[in-house]
């Protein structure tokens, strides 16, 4: 834990005995921590109401607690928004995404890092350069050559799955690159070099020697892109439509919120089951989260 | 060792060819659909020059949507900045609970915009209004995402709520990394807490000041997911003598010029200024970080 306390000084005077200061800190911090957490209670106050509850009194306590469960039902036999697919297709294209993502990442940034060639630097700051390309100037232009690749390959791209995934390799393996890249660095040659003179082959080498030791930095990799991912809206309404087979879970909370303009018990209550996935994987996965975070935006 | 060249290729390709397929052909192709006619479905493009460009510079939504994007990223910076950093000297000091308050402090960055602009909606238009009939308060009682002069604030709020968190975590990063030693010791000698963060702090954070500062400018120019579900652009106002959406800001005027105009070369051209813009900005941004870190 850290050693700087200098907050805790902030309402005593030097040199006096630190239990008065430290208690109105603690006061004012709790009340912050609630004021931040007040949206959430709001959100599943109000996804246990009726609309009329709602409209009556948007702040009270629900009657009925019986009437979230009653949300919930509503919203899974829309018949408009498939929600439970959506949910399914999210899942689906997560994970995939994530390991085609780390899995080819760390293939391309190990054999960056072990030749040390002028070509080899130059591809590499070719990735890292495109990371300032903000997706607003190329997605029109991709939805427009996905079709084109669909249409000369007889394969579509648009509104499949493995659309998509392509998609997000493209996107996030520059910076999952740049990650892995920084931290094979630091692995000691002579390991790998070990493991040939033992007669180990170079895909061996790699899979059996590199990939157990990227570990710490693939939960950062994963983390990074999987919050991104499973968040994201402008990619998946590109490629996948918003009317389409295959859909997500910020796609389906949309489309729900637009044809129930104004029905916050379902829009809440929908808003809530896209949230409670993320919020269970926090309270489980906390530190890795966090550092995974925090990691991936210093490097 | 002696490595085989065609697996290093072999292991290069597909990152490489996803990277092509997705960012550079379809950058190069955008750069240069923004000087032509392209439209979106006829495969014919014909070249027009810098037509596109001109265009958007007479455009009083464009203008305004420019105005309000560098206004939101002031905005945005100097908050989250403000209570990041404060939140963070915070859970770094003996707080009994300082671990859930990080926790809790953090969690609305992992929600996506999306199904945070929803959210945030309801507590605009309804939670306020009713609170502030019930308590009498006049300033809440319209709606402050359906004004044009308080909607931006709005917005900035919460994008601060959303994303103060985790600009706090970066920079309790960067506290635990300095010795508590030095602090001690300017303790010691006599610097109250206000002076040792201006003097001892902050320029040893100088390096971490480089990342936030970057996120939160780059994150706040390119806003658009709750953007889009919080207003989606509105409300209307006059400007320049012409009816105008006052919170769209520009990544959604890209978008919007786009799908709702059909104006496919336009939104191209738009995005190329946009994407120019936030390059200069960044690497400015960057740039004079850096000359401090050196400085510190």
């Amino acid at each position: 834990m850290s050693q700087f306390e200098s907050a805790a000084n902030k309402r005593r005077p030097r040199g006096e005995g630190h239990s008065p200061g430290l208690i109105a800190l603690e006061i004012i911090t709790m009340l912050l921590f609630l004021l931040f957490m007040v949206p959430f209670l709001l959100v599943l106050l109000n996804s246990a109401k009726t609309a009329k509850e709602i409209i009556f009194s948007p702040v009270s306590w629900p009657t009925n607690w019986g009437q979230l469960w009653q949300n919930v039902v509503t919203i899974f036999n829309n018949p408009s928004t498939d929600y439970l697919g959506a949910f399914v297709d999210s899942v689906i294209i997560t994970v995939i995404s994530l390991a085609v993502i780390a899995l080819f990442s760390a293939m391309c940034a190990w054999a960056l890092v072990r030749n040390r060639k002028r070509w080899s630097t130059v591809i590499f700051m070719v990735f890292v350069a495109a990371m300032v390309i903000p997706f607003q100037v190329v997605m029109f232009p991709l939805v427009r050559w996905f079709k084109i690749m669909g249409d000369t390959i007889g394969f579509p791209l648009l509104g499949t799955y493995h659309g998509i995934v392509f998609a997000y390799l493209g996107f996030g393996c520059s910076m999952s690159i740049f990650i892995l890249h920084g931290f094979i660095k630091s692995i000691p040659m002579e390991l790998e070099e070990a493991a040939t003179i033992d007669g180990c082959s170079q895909v061996r080498t790699f899979f059996e020697i590199v990939i157990p030791l990227l570990q710490p930095t693939f939960i950062t990799v994963l983390i990074l892109n999987g919050i991104w991912i499973w968040n994201d809206y402008l990619l998946p309404l590109l490629i996948l439509g918003s009317a389409g087979e295959v859909q997500t879970i910020p796609l389906a909370v949309t489309a729900f919120a637009g044809s129930y303009l104004k029905q916050w018990d379902l829009i809440l209550t929908s808003a809530l089951l896209a949230m409670i996935p993320i919020i269970v994987l926090f309270l489980f996965a906390q530190r890795y989260i966090i550092k995974g975070m925090v990691e991936g935006a210093i490097k | 060792m002696k490595r085989r060249g065609w697996i290093d290729a072999l292991f290069i390709f597909p990152c490489a060819f996803a990277f092509v397929m997705v960012i550079i052909v379809p950058f190069a192709l955008g750069i240069y659909y923004s000087m032509t006619d392209w439209n979106g479905v006829n495969p014919i493009v014909n070249w027009v020059g810098l037509d596109n460009f001109r265009g958007m510079f007479s455009e009083p939504q464009f203008i305004y949507s420019f105005l309000i994007t560098l206004m939101y990223t002031a905005i945005n910076v100097v908050l989250v900045n403000i209570v990041g950093f404060s939140l963070a000297l915070l859970v770094t000091s003996r707080l009994r609970l300082r671990n859930i308050y990080r926790a809790g402090f953090f969690v609305p960055n992992l929600i996506g915009g999306i199904v945070l602009g929803y959210i945030w909606q309801f507590i605009f238009n309804n939670v306020l209004v009713d609170m502030g009939q019930v308590l009498g308060i006049e300033f809440l009682q319209k709606s402050l995402i359906s004004r044009q002069d308080t909607v931006i604030w709005a917005m900035s709020l919460v994008n601060t709520w959303q994303y103060a968190g985790y600009i706090m975590m970066i920079y309790v990063a960067s506290i635990q990394g300095i010795p508590g030693s030095i602090m001690e010791a300017a303790s010691v000698d006599g610097a109250g807490f206000f002076s040792r963060v201006r003097r001892i702090l902050i320029p040893m954070m100088a390096s971490a000041f480089t990342i936030t500062l970057f996120l939160t400018l780059t994150n706040s120019f390119k806003q658009f997911d709750l953007n889009f579900t919080l207003t989606n652009g509105g409300p209307a106002m006059r400007f320049m003598s012409k009816p105008i959406r006052s919170s769209q800001l520009l990544a959604m005027d890209i978008y919007r010029t786009a799908n709702q105009q059909n104006l496919m070369a336009q939104a191209q051209a738009k995005a190329v200024v946009f994407f120019i813009i936030l390059v200069i900005f960044s690497l400015t941004q960057v740039y004079l970080n850096k000359r401090k870190e050196l400085e510190a």
